[in-house]
């Protein structure tokens, strides 16, 4: 009863956008894509081809793939393959397009305490942070690029759990609050290079290492299986897959620059991606 | 909303995507008011002058739940409005709708609980005569609450400084999205994490200013209707 009420009057106030026949998606995506305001770039230009509005939730991609799995979203865009192909390979979602790489870098303090900087070896970096515990933010919260540091860890034969509340720091947030955090606590941190060219509180923070093969980021983007989830905007979502993997699409990310530099390179040709 | 820009730069300019936040923000919190003032103003007077087992509970729950975790008010909406939840085929999840309800389940208590004392008090002091007066219980609340409307003022205050100032409810139900979802806080939560702090502080500025000024409005109206009241 009180829901209903509750219904009818946010209907009346509002207008009632959830139930209009409106053009619109939920994409789950994020942080980095939406932090690095490359949405803000893609959307409307997306929204002037299709009519579309696509509204994006920006979460972690643990936590965007969740929010597909439970069918509250029509398409996910995120970057972790191994766990995209899990998700398609589970039933939740119907194909997974690679669409676009950027890189991580790790940031530390400009005076670079552990010399890490004058090398390219990520590995080797993360093994002298340890060594000397010097001090290192973990976003810890599931996302693509915390899911990409456990595997870096893993290489240099490193448990960093071990470290917990000592030198490494687990946060459980997105890459901004990460990047305030080492910025405040003159820490290392690894982040994405869109999130940290946007970034606006750099304070003492530099790029130490960047360039390692290892460090490479893809984003896959995926239609939230219909035969799962009925309710899905099958077609429109597809058409925002197509748009993002379109000459026109790809070329819209590649135009995406601060400062001159480019922070997400399309390669939606790459069937390796 | 734009770069480089300062909060005061956007309201100089009347900036459409500032305003677009502004108005929803103040949309999602004054619906949950009035909604939580219908459930919450009778729920508190009918606990105020009813006498039953276990009162003493109840009413210690009701104070309790002033202080709800707007976290965990989003968490247990945004389980429920969830597409794999019970009321998924509402479709209603990452609208300004589910964060009207989150809000309304985060106020209600503080109204009930606030109005509830404010009319146990009230009624202490109107008791013999409203008991000699011989009205029965639903007159006897109506008049209450209506000798009661200008202190009850505060507690819909109370309530709408809650609804405005949260952020863990909305983010969680309405995701924040841009031009649809995105409110006062959320922004600011979104300003922070892009380093962008002058941004946010300009816009908690906003926010305060906001709130002021809808406080400001209560209170003038107050005034004006104690006049015409006499």
């Amino acid at each position: 009863m009180i829901g209903r009420l509750v219904l009818v009057v946010a209907v009346l106030t509002i207008g009632g956008p959830a139930l209009a026949q409106d053009k619109s998606i939920v994409v789950a995506s994020t942080t980095s894509t939406q932090d690095s305001g490359l949405f803000g770039h893609l959307l409307p230009r997306f929204k002037a081809r299709t009519g579309i509005d696509a509204k994006v939730v920006a979460l972690g991609t643990g936590q965007a793939l969740d929010t597909g799995r439970r069918g509250d979203a029509d398409v996910v865009f995120v970057h972790a393959r191994s766990e995209e192909e899990k998700f398609v390979a589970g039933g939740f979602g119907v194909k997974r397009y690679p669409v676009m790489y950027n890189d991580l870098v790790l940031i530390g303090p400009r005076s670079d305490p552990g010399r890490v900087g004058k090398s390219k070896d990520i590995v080797e970096a993360l093994r002298v942070l340890k060594a000397r515990t010097l001090p290192f933010i973990s976003r810890g919260d599931r996302s693509g690029t915390h899911l990409a540091e456990l595997k870096l860890w893993k290489e240099a034969g490193i448990e960093p759990a071990a470290g917990k509340g000592g030198w490494y720091k687990s946060i459980g947030q997105g890459m901004g609050a990460a990047l305030n955090t080492a910025s405040a606590a003159e820490a290392y941190v690894l982040a994405d290079r869109g999130t940290w060219l946007s970034f606006r509180n750099k304070g003492d923070l530099a790029i130490l290492v960047q360039g390692d093969k290892r460090l490479f980021n893809q984003y896959g983007v995926i239609l939230v299986n219909p035969v799962k989830h009925p309710h899905v905007k099958k077609a429109q979502g597809q058409q925002f897959i197509d748009w993002l993997i379109s000459p026109e699409g790809q070329g819209a990310i590649a135009g995406y620059k601060i400062d001159g530099q480019p922070l997400f390179f399309p390669n939606a040709d790459d069937p390796n991606a | 909303m734009p770069e480089n820009l300062s909060a005061l730069d956007l309201v100089l300019t009347g900036d459409p995507a500032l305003f677009a936040i502004v108005r929803l923000a103040l949309i999602v919190s004054l619906s949950a008011v009035l909604l939580a003032a219908l459930v919450g103003v009778p729920l508190g007077a009918a606990i105020a002058l009813s006498s039953f087992r276990g009162r003493d509970a109840v009413i210690v729950f009701l104070n309790a739940m002033m202080g709800l975790p707007p976290v965990v008010i989003g968490l247990m909406v945004y389980l429920a409005l969830s597409r794999s939840g019970p009321l998924g085929s509402w479709g209603l999840l990452f609208t300004p709708q589910a964060m009207v309800i989150a809000q309304t389940i985060l106020v209600t208590p503080i109204i009930a609980a606030l109005a509830r004392q404010t009319i146990e008090d009230l009624w202490l002091e109107y008791r013999d005569e409203l008991t000699a007066m011989e009205v029965g219980p639903l007159r006897r609340l109506a008049t209450l609450v209506w000798d009661a409307r200008f202190s009850l003022i505060t507690a819909l205050l109370a309530g709408f400084g809650r609804a405005a100032a949260e952020v863990g409810a909305v983010i969680i139900v309405g995701g924040n999205i841009e031009g649809f979802t995105r409110t006062m806080t959320t922004a600011i939560a979104l300003e922070t994490s892009k380093g962008n702090l002058p941004l946010a502080i300009g816009l908690g500025l906003v926010l305060i200013a906001i709130v002021l000024a809808v406080n400001a409005l209560a209170w003038a109206l107050r005034r004006a209707a104690e006049r015409l009241a006499g």
